[in-house]
């Protein structure tokens, strides 16, 4: 313990002035503060993000006398006497900027949001020296900033129409389904009004800091906290998990509720929560953890499932020899039999890494009591499941706690799981007052859930005329610690790990395995992107062993009405997999025909042409999984939607008002829409699976029929009429049919509390059937669909790839929002394209992003998304879910692509230049 | 205590030997942090008046420490520093090069610091200034150690002397980074070269290289190698050529064997460009 007598607060502030979005300003500061704390903090300019603090991300990019620099890089003190110029000033006082602006929004250049005020302010300064910019003059200006939703082509696009002379698209108006109309939460993401998990808190709200493990496994005693804080008297609060009320712990599964809020004496990984602290703003961000007391007692670790299942290995959880954690399996017909009799087999052992979420915005968030209520705001991906995860450690009913979502910078799965929540919820209980915390990167990145790292041994065998025989697979996931989606990983992947093609002849088993790593839970496909690389990269070598095309081995085996799963599940309509792959065939000779040509010449360079295929289940395995959602008529004659799925950038704020509108037979852009707050939304269930648009989209659709024939019966209206809204919200609605039109006389209609004269709530819940113990029955009522296809160039000296083209074939049975379908699209792509060749999350050493490399500008190429639409017999006009499909297929088309390219087989991703080499030695490249 | 940004370098000197901690750029000072807290006590050497700037000065160049990486980008320089500019374009990003310095990339002494290598090539000498005066130094001697420089306590990195060495007509320079991505990346080998061409053959080569050693290393058998060769014998003289100095890491970012023999492909490409540009002279 170091000496903590002196308070940590030592210097005075320096006085800085200088000029802020034209204003003149002045602030105090301590001496060495950050520029974005100091803007945000003190200036209030929270249109400044704050990403990384490291210069990795440039979320915090603003203008210093017109140069873009990281204000997480620069002393305040520095910009004494200069101009600093933020996305919100840009955007309030330079018409260039609103350009900029409405080209983003037309482009829909913004999914979650909270990259854009860093890429607006990086477009400006290059739009303001180069007023046409090409697409490689913004990739090089704003390479400095990283956005983890839109795969960057929309911004560029963007930023190049935002520039004389270009064209922003103009979206068409009525926002009935099937048209591309901008995001109808767009705009306060544009110009600096939208608030993230970090925007909430008043700047004097206390902070928390949680003080977290070291090591990978270790005993723990704590030093004498009361001393402690005696002698730091500016700590309000230390809490262990001494101080929970109720049950110390959390997790998403029943049966799997295994991580405690705070270690007891053990920690399981390193950045697990020991104990936190909170303290006034200032103090805090002098405190060290370092000096917090406690002792380590290291334990040995078990980092990969390997060492994990060793029989000598520490078990990490009573109750699970071997460390198993659970186990899925499916078995349908005689797997055995007929590979033994298959003309010709494949087979291969693969390995994938752990892969970090990479959102750009950290979790944060604020806790305060309300009433007597604790209110949680902040970034989530399930409002509701995680008022229902606090209730129990907190000891509180639910109806004490209050969930209101923040808008969400990003979360592709690991912000279902709660995080700072509890952390927040019990100080703000014990002080009385709020609480805020916001996680820097390295905690995010530490502490947070990733995707499963997994080991597959796979075998496929095929008969001589290509027809697909049998398949083996046996794969297991490192949960890490503790089990967060674990189990539903280990289930899912039997049921997809076959791709989506006809089969008789199947067995799949998958183990979630504990290890003393980082927690793995919900990521973009849940263990279904893994088996996909195995599958789809086997699928190749088989058609090449089979002399066959490998685009056509797959058409040919492709899944189709009528034929059942390996589930035993028929469709009799929507399985769009032979569209998607049909699609493809024209890129397909195109781009083998110029990767051939090129190869011609000899030379460094191969170009090699990779595709795969993909299918994923829409909504939770064979289990109830409801939405529901409620919309009411004011007496004025607005009609307001309480809209709860959780948008995370994937679009449903928009998405979800479409379909309710197009139900109710009116223009979008007349609804109003009350989205997110457990008090007024009703549970839309949580924004994963790929289940918003199918099963939310329902109930919004089932809200919208339900309010059509309550206000058509107001005046006994055929079912053909038209509602009028008037053009204004509030001004009144009319019912036209045959007879003329008809003026609703709501006013003399009783209010309710909600101030509603009339009310529907409509509850949808997709019919599954349970699965029996070999796998079959009906797990989903619907799946979606996809194929992709991969262009790369690899340097075969040095190892490395560039993709130069992804055609992406996506059956979404209906294209609600056209425009949204492609930025899932390109988002996903990004982001398997990063997990095929880049993207190593190494627990204790890859903790930020410079040394956890994702995709930046320039390593995206164009993506061609083509949109297959096959109705699907339970979605919402036919619509079927997609954020997951993105970015199966991805990964194993690039790898496919590289084989083809040069031969190379490559087993383990990512396919790093250093691997990727190592591969082309072997296979006699020089 | 206190943000202190003098303008006369006697008041520098003060609040160094008051214990202030130097920042020039910031981009590795901040991140170098953590999460930990920022110090408090800061010595801030961008308004010294001679640190920053690039000017001829008798018998060469002298860049200033403090001087931008945009502003050496954006410099009307001799052919000589293309591979020096070529690594600027390539620090982390546009925001990473409006703030960060070549003073910082130095004193910052990291392995895969983009600027030894070219620097080295350039001959370059630093000039290091305390209250007990100025003294020269070779960067070989400058840099001493991963994260080890010859800086004494009280010392400043005022400028970079870069001799005319290479002024005489058929000069290149070119600067071959490899990275995992396009931007935002840490080098997992660079090389410089920088050459004179005589009627088609090296006159004279200098070739460092970056990332693969503690502190980034010239390769004087290789230098050797080129004499009198021409362009396509590059490849070869660098196959044969005995990479002593070098003894790389293996890392996140690639192992051992692999930095090796990237190495060599790099050095050959490297070489390459540095020749068309001579050529083009
Ligand atoms: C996102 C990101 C990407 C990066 N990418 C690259 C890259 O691709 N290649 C690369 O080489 N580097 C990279 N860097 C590192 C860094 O930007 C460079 O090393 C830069 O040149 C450092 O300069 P600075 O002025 O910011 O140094 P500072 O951070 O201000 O200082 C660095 C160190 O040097 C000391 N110091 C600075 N100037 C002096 C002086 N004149 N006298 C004495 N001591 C001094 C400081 O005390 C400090 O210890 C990156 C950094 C970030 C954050
Ligand atoms: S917050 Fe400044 S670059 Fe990430
Ligand atoms: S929109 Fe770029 S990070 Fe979400």
């Amino acid at each position: 313990m170091k000496d903590n007598a002196t308070p940590p607060f030592g210097a005075d502030p320096c006085a800085t002035e200088f000029r802020l979005n034209g204003a003149s300003v002045a602030v105090s500061a301590p001496p060495g503060e950050r520029l974005s704390q100091s803007l945000r903090e003190r200036l209030g300019t929270r249109d400044v993000k704050i990403g990384c603090n490291a210069g990795d991300c440039g979320a915090c990019t603003v203008l210093v006398d017109g140069a873009p620099v990281c204000a997480c890089l620069m002393p305040t003190a520095r910009v004494a006497g200069a101009s600093v110029e933020t996305q919100s000033g840009l955007v309030a006082h330079d018409p260039l900027a609103q350009r900029l602006a409405d080209s983003f929004h037309a482009h829909q250049a913004a999914q979650c949001g909270i990259c854009t005020p860093g890429m607006m302010v990086a477009a400006m300064a290059l739009l303001r020296a180069v007023p046409s910019p090409t697409a490689a003059q913004v990739e090089d200006a704003l390479g400095g900033v990283l956005c983890r939703c839109t795969g960057y082509r929309k911004i560029i696009d963007a930023v190049v129409d935002a520039g004389v002379g270009g064209m922003p698209p103009q979206p068409p108006s009525t926002g009935d389904v099937g048209q591309a109309i901008p995001r109808l939460d767009g705009r306060p993401k544009l110009d600096g009004r939208e608030r993230f998990g970090d925007d909430i808190a008043p700047a004097d709200t206390l902070v928390l800091r949680v003080i977290r493990s070291p090591h990978h496994h270790a005993r723990f005693r704590l030093g004498d906290l009361q001393a402690w804080q005696a002698a730091n008297p500016w700590v309000a609060l230390v809490l262990t998990a001494a101080d929970i009320p109720g049950r110390n712990l959390f997790g998403v599964i029943p049966g799997f509720i295994d991580q405690p809020v705070f270690a007891n004496d053990t920690v399981r990984f390193k950045g697990e929560a020991v104990a936190a602290v909170v303290g006034p703003a200032d103090a805090m961000a002098q405190f060290d953890a370092g000096q917090f007391p406690i002792t380590w007692d290291p334990l040995p670790a078990v980092l990969d499932v390997a060492t994990a299942t060793a029989p000598d290995a520490p078990r990490l959880h009573p109750g699970h020899e071997g460390n198993i954690l659970c186990q899925g399996f499916v078995k349908h017909g005689d797997a055995d039999g007929a590979m033994a009799a298959a003309d010709v087999q494949v087979e291969g052992q693969f390995e994938t890494s752990y892969v970090e979420h990479g959102y750009i915005e950290p979790e944060a968030g604020m806790a305060d009591l309300v009433d007597g209520r604790l209110h949680i705001y902040g970034c989530t991906q399930a409002p509701v499941m995680d008022q229902e995860a606090l209730a129990p450690i907190l000891a509180l009913p639910l109806d004490r706690i209050r969930v209101l979502p923040s808008a969400t910078g990003g979360g592709f799965g690991s912000k279902i799981d709660i995080s700072f929540q509890p952390f927040v919820a019990l100080a703000a209980l014990r002080l009385g007052r709020a609480v805020r915390i916001t996680y820097s990167r390295q905690e995010t990145m530490a502490s947070t859930t990733k995707r499963h790292p997994a080991q597959i041994s796979l075998k496929v065998g095929a008969q001589a005329d290509g027809t697909l025989a049998a398949i083996a697979f046996e794969g297991q996931f490192n949960t890490g610690a503790y089990a967060s989606w674990g189990p539903t990983v280990a289930n899912r992947v039997p049921i997809h790990a076959s791709g989506p093609y006809a089969l008789r002849n199947y067995i799949a088993r998958a183990q979630g395995v504990y290890t003393n790593g980082t927690p793995a839970g919900a990521f973009r496909g849940f263990g279904v992107p893994q088996s996909a690389v195995a599958q789809e990269v086997l699928f190749d070598e088989l058609a090449d062993k089979l002399g066959q095309d490998a685009l056509e081995f797959r058409i040919k085996n492709a899944l189709t009405n009528g034929t059942p799963t390996i589930c035993g599940q028929v469709f009799q309509q929507g399985v769009g997999i032979k569209a998607c792959l049909q699609a493809l065939r024209p890129a397909w000779a195109r781009l083998n025909a110029e990767a051939q040509a090129f190869n011609a010449q000899a030379g460094v360079l191969r170009r090699g042409v990779g595709v795969a295929g993909g299918w994923y289940g829409c909504g939770n395995t064979s289990l109830p999984n409801p939405s529901t959602i409620k919309a009411g008529v004011r007496a004025d004659g607005t009609v307001v939607l309480h809209q709860g799925a959780a948008d995370i950038g994937q679009g449903s704020n928009t998405v979800i008002p479409q379909i309710f509108a197009r139900a109710l037979g009116v223009d979008v852009a007349q609804i109003a829409v009350i989205d997110g707050d457990t008090d007024r939304t009703p549970d839309a269930g949580k924004t994963s699976a790929s289940r918003q648009t199918f099963v939310t989209g329902n109930a919004a659709r089932l809200a919208g029929e339900a309010l059509r024939r309550l206000l058509l019966a107001q005046v006994n209206a055929a079912d053909d009429s038209r509602i009028v809204l008037g053009t204004a919200q509030g001004t009144g609605l009319v019912v036209e049919d045959a007879t003329g039109p008809h003026r609703l006389r709501l006013a003399d209609l009783p209010v309710d509390a909600e101030g509603y004269v009339l009310r529907v709530q409509e509850t949808y819940d997709p019919p599954t059937l349970p699965l029996d113990e070999n796998g079959q029955g009906a797990p989903y009522a619907q799946y979606g669909y996809a194929a992709h296809l991969a262009m790369v160039e690899v340097d075969t000296k040095l190892g490395t790839t560039r993709v130069l083209q992804i055609v992406a074939a996506h059956d979404v049975g209906c294209a609600i929002n056209p425009l949204l379908v492609e930025g899932q699209v390109q988002g996903g792509v990004a982001q398997g394209l990063g997990m095929a060749l880049m993207e190593e999350y190494l627990p204790g050493r890859t903790e930020n992003l410079h040394d956890y490399l994702m995709p930046t500008f320039g390593d995206v190429p164009p993506i061609e998304t083509l949109i297959i639409e096959e109705p699907d017999a339970h979605g919402p006009y036919g619509a079927k879910g997609l954020g997951e499909h993105a970015l199966i297929p991805t990964a194993p088309a690039i790898l496919n692509a590289i084989g083809r390219a040069t031969g190379a087989r490559l087993r383990k991703l990512p396919v790093t230049p250093a691997r990727l080499r190592a591969a082309l030695k072997e296979v006699g490249h020089a | 205590m206190g943000y202190h940004r003098p303008d006369r370098v006697e008041d520098a000197f003060q609040a160094l030997a008051q214990g202030a901690s130097v920042i020039a750029g910031g981009t590795d000072w901040y991140p170098a942090r953590g999460d930990g807290p920022v110090p408090q006590h800061l010595l801030d050497i961008t308004r010294l008046p001679q640190f920053s700037g690039i000017a001829r000065h008798d018998g060469g160049w002298r860049i200033g420490a403090a001087t931008s990486w945009s502003a050496i980008v954006n410099a009307d320089l001799p052919p000589a520093f293309a591979g020096l500019q070529a690594a600027g374009r390539e620090v982390g990003s546009v925001q990473i090069q409006n703030a960060g310095t070549i003073g910082g990339n130095l004193c910052n002494a990291s392995p895969a610091a983009d600027g030894m290598p070219a620097l080295l090539t350039l001959d370059a000498h630093v000039q290091l200034v305390s209250a007990k005066g100025t003294r020269r130094l070779p960067l070989a001697q400058f840099v001493t150690g991963a994260r080890q420089t010859a800086l004494q306590p009280g010392e400043l990195l005022q400028a970079i002397d870069i001799p005319d060495t290479w002024a005489a007509p058929g000069t290149g320079a070119a600067f071959a980074k490899l990275g995992a991505r396009k931007y935002l990346v840490i080098s997992i080998a660079m090389v410089a070269a920088i050459l004179r061409l005589n009627a088609g053959r090296v006159a004279d080569a200098r070739v460092a290289v970056g990332a693969c050693s503690a502190v980034a290393q010239r390769l004087g058998a290789l230098e050797a190698a080129l004499q009198g060769a021409t362009p396509d014998e590059f490849a070869a003289r660098v196959a044969q050529a005995p990479l002593t100095g070098l003894s790389p890491i293996a890392d996140v970012r690639g192992s051992a064997e692999y930095r090796l023999d990237a190495v060599r492909e790099l050095l050959s490409r490297a070489l390459m460009t540095a020749a068309e540009a001579a050529n083009e002279r």
